[in-house]
């Protein structure tokens, strides 16, 4: 393993802040990014891959590893982050290999074959669900105990394939599959109440036949280890519903200026907003 | 390349459907791995029921969700599994064209898409009519696209999949047609197959449509004493434009044919070729015109747009001045 993992909320949560200031950063060096999905996931993303996920970033391929597939691909830069912090690449190479022509090994949406870190290369909204559950079966047939995890975000929710795949998922009864969804309540142009409500979406679920755990703050880690805690037992046999695990979250998480805001759901950030938000961010250091 | 066939066809009417359900079947007993995902359209009466009812655990249904069936395939694939899939007709390029794109193509799987109910053959009316699925496919990066010309090719390239990396369409029609290969063959996939040797003309075919190519070809001798040669374009993705342009500096003529919209298919990959070589010969496209077809059986509907014998023969006349 790169890394030792972290196995205590404080140091977890101390990571938490490690992430998010790397992740200004490398956001203000490459000039593009979705801040406000990127930091609502840190603490779910900081979860998985510095504790439950069976996953080796300088062994990506490794046999039996869980496979996590970020959906929402436009959030990318958070796992490049991550990756960045576990040992697989510096930010400066990071940077000098962001959408460089032919050189690219790291885009605003990511791309598997570049990047072998990643499970699935990902960007169109709607398609990680289906991927999953297709991964899930073939991890039953092939008789291999990982777990399949996939991030949807709550505006991608609108896409009718995730609704296709949550009836398969049910209906194929992947104990191995589990989907969590980033519940930061704004897509790009408001509130998905107001665009597109999917509320109440854990009893809409729980009728696809999916085994629901609701996160009221997927920005404690507390409660999101405590979710995280209840998945089931990697066994490819067993037959029982998937879990879906709705994770409320606040967009921008930790910096003042953006949370909560739509409008910072995609683009650059200027040296200024860099520094405040760095500020912000460096306060939710816990002594 | 060299010619294969002769106007003696196996005239038992071979059915591509069938064929690779059963070919899919006999690789399982063989014990080849793969797994098999499919919509609500294999009936279990099928050749294909077959492997449903004896390979369950590899068998998946995904109701009638295409973009639904084709991600998770790329799925399975990701998990180490070759993938077989088969859709309906027009809601694979149509309703999963995203998935195709992306899923399958973008994150370069080996998942072999199985379109069956292609062009017109369906029935059922423009809904039902597959008819800009090449067009799709043919930009798309990665993908290789394969139109077998009756059920023996179609086990051929079924076969020949599971050795050949990266994403694959095959393309099958309805019912097929005739077995145009009187003997057994080597296929490769890009290398397109010099089925009829001609001297005043070419008709590049692909699809079950290659068995009307071959008779109007003959009607042509009979009528005219003309020498109409046949070129099997099998693989619309990689094209083989080596074969292409040698048939058209051979004679100078040149006429595709397709199940197919005449905008994007066969018969626009074909155009891009001698264009780019400045071709000054005679071209023609035979396929769909730009219109939603008319309803018929599949015959009435081909004779209608002249994509029969009889249409290619007057085609040919015409381009001919004869």
């Amino acid at each position: 393993m790169s890394e030792k993992k972290l196995l205590t909320i404080a140091e977890l949560e101390d990571k938490c802040v490690d992430i998010r200031s790397d992740l200004l950063n490398f956001i203000y060096r490459i000039g593009m990014g979705h801040l406000g999905g990127e930091l609502s996931i840190v603490e779910m993303a900081v979860a998985l891959y510095y504790k439950y996920l069976n996953f080796d970033v300088m062994d990506p391929h490794k046999e039996g590893r869980d496979r996590f597939i970020l959906s929402k691909g436009h959030c990318s830069e958070t796992l490049y982050t991550i990756f960045s912090d576990l040992g697989a690449y510096t930010q400066d190479y990071m940077v000098e290999h962001f959408e460089n022509l032919d050189q690219y090994k790291f885009g605003m949406h990511s791309n598997r074959k570049k990047c072998p870190q990643i499970e699935v290369s990902a960007g169109s909204l709607g398609h990680g669900l289906p991927i999953a559950v297709g991964y899930a079966l073939g991890a039953r047939y092939r008789k291999e105990n990982y777990r399949v995890i996939v991030m949807i975000g709550d505006g991608e929710f609108d896409e009718g394939t995730n609704w296709e795949a949550l009836m398969a998922g049910g209906h194929y009864q992947l104990n191995n599959l589990t989907c969590i969804l980033d519940k930061n309540g704004l897509q790009m142009t408001g509130t998905t109440e107001h665009v597109m409500n999917i509320d109440p979406v854990a009893d809409k679920v729980r009728a696809f036949g999916w085994e629901v755990i609701e996160i009221e703050d997927g920005n404690d880690m507390a409660q999101v280890c405590a979710a995280l805690d209840h998945l089931p037992e990697r066994d490819y046999a067993k037959r029982a519903k998937p879990t879906f695990i709705i994770s409320n979250t606040v967009k921008g998480k930790g910096v003042s200026f953006m949370e909560g805001n739509h409008k910072w759901h995609g683009g650059g950030i200027g040296e200024e907003d860099l520094k405040t938000a760095l500020a912000d961010v460096a306060k939710m250091r816990k002594a | 390349m060299a010619a294969k066939t002769t106007y003696d066809f196996d005239m038992m009417l071979s059915n591509a459907r069938e064929a690779y359900g059963e070919e899919l079947y006999k690789m399982a007993c063989e014990g080849k791995d793969f797994v098999f995902t499919f919509s609500d359209n294999v009936a279990p009466s099928s050749s294909a029921g077959k492997l449903l009812k004896e390979f369950p655990e590899r068998c998946f249904n995904f109701g009638i969700a295409e973009p639904d069936q084709v991600g998770a395939s790329a799925g399975l694939a990701l998990s180490g599994c070759t993938v077989f899939s088969q859709v309906f007709g027009p809601f694979l390029p149509l309703r999963a064209a995203d998935q195709i794109h992306t899923d399958i193509a973008y994150n370069d799987v080996k998942v072999r898409l199985i379109g069956t109910h292609s062009g017109v053959t369906a029935g059922g009316g423009p809904t039902h009519n597959d008819i800009a699925d090449l067009a799709l496919y043919r930009a798309i990066p990665n993908l290789t696209v394969v139109v077998p010309a009756d059920a023996a090719q179609c086990c051929k390239f079924i076969r020949a999949s599971m050795d050949y990396e990266g994403p694959m369409i095959i393309r099958i029609d309805r019912a097929g047609s005739p077995n145009v290969y009187a003997e057994d063959y080597e296929l490769t996939i890009g290398k397109a197959i010099e089925t009829l040797e001609g001297t005043d003309a070419y008709i590049i075919s692909c699809g079950s449509n290659l068995y009307e190519c071959l008779m109007a070809a003959k009607m042509m001798k009979e009528k005219h004493g003309s020498s109409i040669g046949v070129l099997d374009m099998h693989t619309i993705k990689p094209l083989d434009e080596d074969a292409i342009l040698r048939v058209a500096q051979k004679t100078g003529n040149i006429v595709t044919v397709e199940d197919h919209s005449i905008n994007g298919g066969l018969g626009g990959a074909v155009a891009e070729v001698l264009c780019e070589v400045s071709y000054k010969g005679n071209f023609r496209r035979v396929g769909m015109p730009d219109e939603f077809a008319v309803l018929g059986s599949t015959d009435d509907i081909y004779h209608y747009y002249g994509m029969d014998r009889d249409g290619i023969t007057a085609k040919l006349e015409e381009m001919l001045r004869l």
